[in-house]
């Protein structure tokens, strides 16, 4: 197994996807959820009739005007977007709608802007604030390895890996937005943020065993980040994979609800598998490279 | 050695145990096994899986000086918890919020069956009446329209409070009935607060309007020798008894209150109405069925999720992989049994948080394992290679999770509610796993591989 030798693959093919992500989030952007720009939205179900969305659309139109969206969700039911129904208005729609009798309200959400302005700065926050201390831990659990690199190196790949897997989940999410309609809401920043965690418990693990290698030997660089990789090859992958099995079980079985989370948390998980073997390490193994280069 | 095998029978004992316990739907009761009351425990569940609201309100505190907002916003609380309780909700929850601009008023309510009239009942303003009591007629006719699992719920009640048998005929005399009268709080002209000379215990006198004087007048002279109660909010406060007809309009509401809550009391009740006006600005709502479907649905997904990674670990490390999988029981059970005995309010994304530590929780056991197989092939003594590939991994599992805890932390700090949930439930989790996977399993296996199963190496792993 040599991945070092085949680092410029791994880069370009990294690189090409991590392009494509900006570049879809600089196009589309992310299709924000409710709570974090305010706003309401309204899922009923019928409990007789099947609705029919033309109808409703008139119905509703006299309460809100025209300035809401209406689609269908499973069978008989219907999610109402608008961007802010009052409480009067909320019950004045299921009036219209037959009352009580006629249909079931699965869930109600009105988030104020002023709430959802500041649900935005804390998550930004909530990130900055894991990166920080992600980074000093990671910087802080390799402060005694420094030869051939000093430790804080290993932070930064590891970092760049995070990057990685973070820009790929995003821009996977705002291709989502763009097709399929799936929003970016405060459950998805859960997501993001476990992804963060995990994304390095991988790439440390890998460095560990690097650690461990390069105290004791007397191989090249390349070489040990080979065989640490070989080493740690079986368990980056099982890892990945007990930790992608209840993911996909409650991706397929878990509800409606629960699915652009833990869609976000396999892709991140999927990524983070691979950035902390085909990233972190040819970065760290790159840098010493480009190092020698330079001074011989 | 017999020391390790205690500690496997009783690892055992508890998985069994706290299974029995953990489990919902109790699996003890169903199979008729003679389990005490307090066994029975059910989980805290979040709004997202019973159903019920969460609103979110602003206290416009403009008309207020700024030393006194925080007063303001505790009178808020405590008017509004009042309210709140009056709906019939399990553990409503009531609390402030201190923001850059002010204060903010978050209320939950569990299981409820119509948010919007909770909604309505919340905006208004104290409500203060003077109740009578009712004649023995009226209670005995009450009574008899009452289903009997209520008058014996009330008995019991009545029995623990005042240690004396009760019949079913005597519930009446302490059934606190009473009617209510035309006197309110609209008539009131001003509350304070003034301590008793003798006891100096805060009591609140009432000024009434001359209305209102002339209505507890008449009350009081009707009453006399009966008590009188006090309700605000539609909750009795005290119930004195009248020892003579009152003229003049003063009346006093005294019971077991601190000054704080005396002074507080008569504050609501002057200013007649919230200390300061409220506006809804958020407003969380979800139905009891769509909550139901979300808890069956996600338990499904744990039990495959479960079952999927313990067929992985016993199909790629055997023997090793099925003493995982039974310290993966034992992390399972603890931590619903955690969750029930701290309790941690389960959420969707909590329930989403346990599934993901399941796979998590082996994490650490794949590294030690894969760490065993490396060792093995040095050709060191089975026992040996045991303990190195626990000791070896150790920094590994350690830093690796700590960058979990990290997040965890950091997530549960910074945000609220649904992620909240996910960050406790997710960082229990982590540090439990640690616990089963590195102390469990190693009980397992080295207590096991000193047994005749310990010279097949070869069923170890892979």
């Amino acid at each position: 197994m040599n991945i070092v030798k085949y680092s410029k693959f791994y880069f370009i093919f990294s690189g090409l996807l991590i392009l494509t992500s900006v570049i879809f989030l600089f196009a589309w952007g992310f299709k924000l959820g409710v709570d974090f720009t305010g706003g309401s939205l309204l899922e009923l179900k019928f409990i007789q009739k099947e609705p029919k969305i033309s109808e409703l659309r008139k119905e509703i139109n006299s309460v809100l005007g025209t300035d809401f969206t209406l689609q269908e969700s499973g069978e008989k039911g219907i999610i109402l977007r608008a961007k802010n129904i009052t409480e009067e208005e909320h019950q004045e729609i299921i009036d219209t709608l037959g009352g009580k009798d006629e249909v079931i309200e699965e869930r109600f959400e009105m988030v104020g802007s002023v709430v959802g302005k500041e649900l935005r700065r804390s998550t930004m926050i909530a990130l900055i604030l894991a990166l920080f201390f992600i980074t000093i831990y990671v910087a802080s659990a390799f402060r005694k390895v420094s030869k051939p690199i000093p430790s804080w190196q290993y932070a930064i790949a590891a970092l760049i890996a995070l990057f990685h897997d973070i820009l790929i989940t995003c821009g996977a999410f705002a291709l989502f937005g763009k097709f399929l309609g799936i929003e970016v809401n405060i459950p998805f920043v859960a997501a993001l943020l476990t992804i963060l965690g995990y994304s390095i418990n991988d790439t440390i693990v890998i460095f560990d065993r690097l650690r461990e290698h390069i105290v004791r030997e007397d191989e090249t660089f390349g070489n040990i980040v080979n065989i640490s990789i070989k080493e740690t090859f079986a368990r980056s992958l099982f890892t990945s994979i007990t930790t992608l099995l209840p993911l996909f079980a409650i991706l397929f079985f878990g509800g409606e609800t629960l699915f652009p989370f833990v869609l976000a948390l396999i892709i991140g998980i999927f990524f983070g598998t691979y950035s902390s073997i085909f990233i972190a390490p040819p970065v760290l193994y790159s840098w010493i490279r480009l190092k020698e280069k330079r001074s011989s | 050695m017999l020391r390790d095998w205690i500690l496997v029978i009783l690892v055992l004992a508890i998985t069994v145990v706290g299974g029995l316990f953990a489990i919902p739907g109790n699996i003890a009761k169903k199979i008729n096994l003679p389990v005490p009351e307090q066994f029975e425990k059910p989980f805290k569940l979040g709004l997202d899986l019973q159903g019920g609201t969460h609103l979110l309100y602003e206290a416009d505190l403009s008309g207020i000086k700024k030393a006194d907002w925080e007063e303001s916003a505790n009178g808020l609380r405590d008017v509004i918890e009042r309210r709140v309780n009056l709906f019939g909700v399990q553990e409503p929850v009531v609390q402030t919020e201190q923001t850059s601009k002010g204060y903010r008023l978050i209320v939950e309510l569990a299981g409820i069956d119509d948010p919007a009239e909770a909604i309505k009942e919340i905006g208004k303003t104290p409500f203060l009446e003077f109740r009578e009591e009712m004649s023995d007629a009226e209670k005995k006719k009450i009574l008899n329209m009452l289903p009997p699992e209520q008058i014996e719920e009330t008995i019991k009640q009545v029995e623990k409070q005042t240690g004396k048998k009760v019949k079913k005929e005597d519930v009446v005399d302490y059934l606190p009935l009473y009617t209510p009268t035309e006197l309110t709080g609209k008539y009131l002209k001003s509350a304070k607060v003034d301590f008793s000379e003798n006891t100096f215990e805060p009591y609140i006198s009432l000024e009434f309007n001359a209305e209102g004087a002339k209505l507890f007048r008449d009350l009081t002279k009707k009453n006399k020798g009966k008590t009188l109660a006090i309700y605000i909010d539609n909750q009795m406060i005290s119930s004195p008894t009248v020892q003579e007809e009152i003229s003049g309009g003063k009346a006093q509401i005294t019971g077991q209150f601190t000054i704080e809550e005396a002074k507080e009391l008569a504050r609501n009740l002057s200013a007649g109405a919230l200390p300061v006006p409220i506006k809804l600005i958020s407003q969380q709502t979800v139905g009891p069925s769509l909550g139901k479907v979300s808890i069956e649905k996600s338990v499904n997904a744990g039990v495959i999720g479960f079952l999927l990674v313990i067929l992985f670990m016993i199909l790629f490390y055997r023997l090793s992989g099925i003493f995982a999988s039974f310290s993966l029981l034992f992390y399972g059970v603890l931590i619903l049994s955690l969750f029930k005995l701290i309790p941690v309010t389960l959420t969707l994304a909590g329930i989403a948080g346990f599934v993901l530590s399941l796979g998590m929780a082996v994490d650490a056991n794949v590294l030690v394992f894969e760490r065993l197989k490396e060792e093995l092939k040095e050709k060191e003594s089975f026992d040996l290679a045991i303990n190195n590939a626990f000791s070896r991994a150790w920094t590994a599992v350690r830093d690796g999770n700590i960058t979990t805890l990290i997040t965890c932390l950091i997530l549960f700090l910074v945000s609220s509610g649904f992620v909240q949930g996910f960050a406790l439930v997710l960082g229990i989790g982590v540090l439990v796993s640690m616990f089963s996977a590195m102390i469990i399993t190693k009980l397992y296996i080295k207590t096991f591989s000193n047994t005749k199963l310990g010279k097949l190496e070869k069923l170890w792993t892979r």
